[in-house]
């Protein structure tokens, strides 16, 4: 019985290192790819964000460690606290809001339609979402210029003087502009979740004589609840690096009107040529991230 | 099934390895280039767009003429497209690498100093030595090729002086004579305000003031233009302090801020912000008649020239190149900042024995003449300045004239972060996000933080 027990064991055995060793050769591309491609950057912009790294000068010759220094300066530079103030309101208002409420919004009025109408309107929006971004913020440019369409537009109706919109209007135009861009992935995100709700529930509920906005908030938000706060999650953390469609649109300008962290930390460190601390802000914009990405898990419930 | 498995994960492997060589393996395009024999010398310099001056001046057979003399050297123009704001990263960026570095790279004098100390360029001084032209440059300017230890990393390829640019039709019709030169700053505001007030479509005074496209422009022609001009300067030479918080600084703003926001006699803020700001004006609206006064440089008469951006016939018939006034005329009556262009040889080059000898021929006596008439500018060269030619070049009296006031910009490695400093200050102000006094304040943190609280001073 012994014999036997133990005879038994040995393959198993052997069948489990074997199978160690499989997961472990499978992981280990994965592991390498993070390893070289994440880890490793994350780890160098650790260290970087407590040196005095530069593009020019001294400091690019003799690299130096300099302690909190950076960390110090930018938390007396009052640029900071305005480029965060200038995020958190890109952010709510172009992705919490903006992408957010209108995919929600399109993807509602969109259910049930037909086929080909959906179709054509969904194309429409997704080829906002596809275009690249330089190319977007420069049918934006275009568009609200002095000679743009939109001042063409209005000179013409109204009869006033065109508008400087991008100069005079810098924050709500790149809201518009990346509101424009975005709505398209909410969209496709709700319109999936809204097709999983089973049409017996709510026809249930109009027999019982609810109204459709009843039907909507007691009914059909609450049932895709858990999608609705997945999406602002992504949305937020998509939204919170977008620095293309600015930099392009005003350049963080006028003064520093429209100057959210990805551009003042591009900036710093591209224009005023301080590497080190351009890398120390974005070790803040990430802190950031990780605590709105933990403050949604928290309150609404995100499932990771 | 056992055998599939681990054929599986070979092929999983070993398709990550490869796709990791090959994108490591990107950046390794050199390596093919020294198996044959020529030698490519790149040069690289910021492109001004179509019509480029220096693109026009290369192609027009000097290439082909020194790939002729010089066989086994191959010259590649490789012009850096970025704004002026730009270029000077992305230089930084390829010099660092000896994969990505040019071989002969266009280094503007203020920034050379900053360059040399990061170790980005190589000392001339034993290449210089060989070359008997060498003697014929202006001994005076060929410090803007110095760094700050002494050795000679640049070889001068123009100079420049700034002023006033005037339409003369315009100003005409704003009830002046056409021989209008302003006294002091107050005859530039009247005379702004006077072209505003009759020819409301025109822009009465351009000055460059966005940070984010302007880059050095809005430091130098605008903001030192003016310090200079109220009797202070940026930096004591003497007590090697930077200048802070004082009369000039505010008041140098407080005319940016009448420009801009009181009078708004200055272009709109989507003409004034636009990365394409220069040409705007200085090839489009002031030859047409749509803009009266302009504070830029000399060399702006490159736009002009035949085969320039926007050329014009009879250019002096067109506008004037007026000096520009100290702030209440007080002697010696003008001022100008003056600075230039150098070329450099980025250390990390391969090349710098043949990229010296293409530097060479870029410098000889021709070429310096050419350069000087194609792209406006002043010459680096005691020879080319007695030249017939050149000094039929339009304008060419007052922007010499100008030189003997002329200021240069401090010769410090920290000056290029102080510019930004500046040009954001200017900016602020420009945009009335800041008043003069506020945006003077910030100004001084900002200095404080790049030099020492204790390397400034408020002169005065």
């Amino acid at each position: 019985m012994n014999s036997s027990e133990t005879i038994g064991r040995i393959p198993n055995r052997s069948k489990k290192r074997n199978q160690i060793k499989r997961t472990f050769g499978l992981l280990a591309p994965g592991v390498l790819l993070l390893l070289v491609f994440f880890i490793t950057p994350m780890v160098l912009t650790v260290i970087f964000s407590f040196t005095n790294l530069s593009l020019t000068g001294d400091a690019a010759a003799n690299l130096k460690f300099v302690g909190f220094q950076n960390f110090v300066t930018m938390f007396k530079d009052p640029e900071l606290a305005n480029s965060i103030w200038k995020t958190i309101i890109f952010v709510v208002f172009s992705a919490v809001i903006g992408q957010c409420f209108f995919g929600f919004l399109i993807a509602l009025l969109m259910r049930g339609k037909n086929k080909t109408f959906r179709r054509v309107v969904g194309l429409i929006i997704i080829a906002a979402w596809v275009t690249p971004e330089v190319v977007v913020s420069f049918c934006w440019v275009a568009f609200l210029s002095d000679g743009g369409t939109l001042n063409k537009i209005l000179v013409s109706l109204l009869n006033i003087k065109p508008i400087a919109w991008l100069y005079s209007f810098p924050m709500i135009s790149v809201v518009i502009a990346n509101i424009w861009r975005g709505t398209a992935f909410s969209m496709m995100v709700f319109q999936t979740a809204l097709d999983d709700i089973p049409a017996e529930i709510e026809e249930a509920a109009v027999i019982d004589g609810a109204s459709r906005w009843q039907i909507t908030t007691r009914i059909t938000i609450p049932m895709v609840r858990g999608t609705i706060a997945t999406n602002i999650m992504l949305v937020t953390l998509q939204t919170l690096g977008v620095f293309t469609l600015i930099y392009t649109m005003t350049g963080g300008g006028p003064g520093n009107a429209t100057s959210t962290l990805p551009v003042f930390m591009y900036k710093q460190a591209f224009v005023s040529y301080q590497l080190g601390y351009g890398t120390a802000i974005s070790l803040v914009l990430l802190v950031i991230g990780a605590v709105a990405s933990l403050l949604y898990m928290k309150v609404l419930k995100v499932k990771v | 099934m056992k055998l599939g498995i681990t054929k599986r994960i070979l092929a999983i492997t070993s398709i990550s390895i490869a796709s990791v060589l090959l994108l490591a393996g990107c950046g390794n395009k050199s390596a093919s280039d020294k198996k044959d024999k020529t030698t490519t010398v790149k040069i690289a310099w910021r492109y001004t767009g179509k019509n480029d001056s220096m693109e026009r001046l290369y192609t027009d057979k000097w290439i082909a003429d020194f790939e002729k003399k010089n066989p086994g050297i191959k010259v590649k123009l490789d012009p850096i497209k970025a704004t002026e704001g730009d270029y000077f990263s992305k230089l930084d960026l390829a010099m660092k690498s000896s994969e990505t570095t040019p071989d002969i790279v266009n280094e503007d004098s203020f920034i050379l100093p900053s360059d040399a100390k990061a170790g980005y360029l190589e000392p001339l001084d034993s290449y210089l030595n060989d070359w008997d032209e060498w003697s014929n440059f202006t001994e005076a300017l060929k410090s803007g090729g110095q760094g700050s230890d002494g050795k000679q990393y640049g070889i001068p390829g123009t100079t420049d002086s700034r002023g006033i640019w005037t339409n003369l039709a315009v100003i005409k019709k704003a009830g002046y004579s056409e021989d209008w030169a302003p006294k002091n700053w107050q005859d530039i505001i009247d005379a702004a305000v006077k072209i505003k007030k009759t020819q409301p479509d025109v822009i009465p005074f351009a000055a460059s003031v966005s940070a984010t496209n302007g880059g050095e422009s809005v430091a130098m022609q605008t903001f030192e233009q003016l310090l200079y001009g109220t009797g202070e300067s940026l930096y004591n030479e003497k007590t090697k302090k930077w200048n802070v918080d004082s009369k000039g600084i505010e008041s140098s703003l407080e005319f940016i801020d009448t420009i801009m926001n009181k009078k708004k006699v200055g272009p709109s803020l989507s003409v004034a912000m636009s990365a394409n700001f220069g040409s705007v004006i200085y090839q489009d609206k002031l030859p047409n008649n749509q803009a009266g006064l302009g504070m830029d440089g000399n060399w702006n008469t490159g736009n002009w020239v035949k085969g320039g951006a926007a050329p014009l016939d009879n250019v002096e018939k067109v506008l004037n190149f007026n000096l520009m006034p100290t702030q209440d005329g007080k002697k010696p009556g003008y001022v100008t900042m003056s600075g230039g262009w150098t070329w450099a040889m980025p250390k990390n080059s391969k090349n710098h024995k043949a990229a010296f000898k293409v530097l060479k021929a870029m410098n000889t006596k021709e070429m310096c003449l050419k350069r000087a008439l194609y792209e406006g500018t002043l010459t680096v060269r005691n020879d080319v300045a007695k030249d017939s030619e050149y000094l039929k070049k339009p304008f060419i009296k007052t922007a010499t004239t100008a030189l003997q006031n002329a200021y240069f910009r401090p010769k410090s490695d920290l000056y290029p972060k102080v510019s930004i400093a500046i040009q954001q200050m200017v900016e602020a102000v420009a945009t009335a996000s800041k008043t003069p006094k506020e945006a003077s304040a910030k100004y001084t943190t900002d200095v404080q933080g790049i030099v020492g609280k204790e390397n400034t001073e408020t002169q005065k």
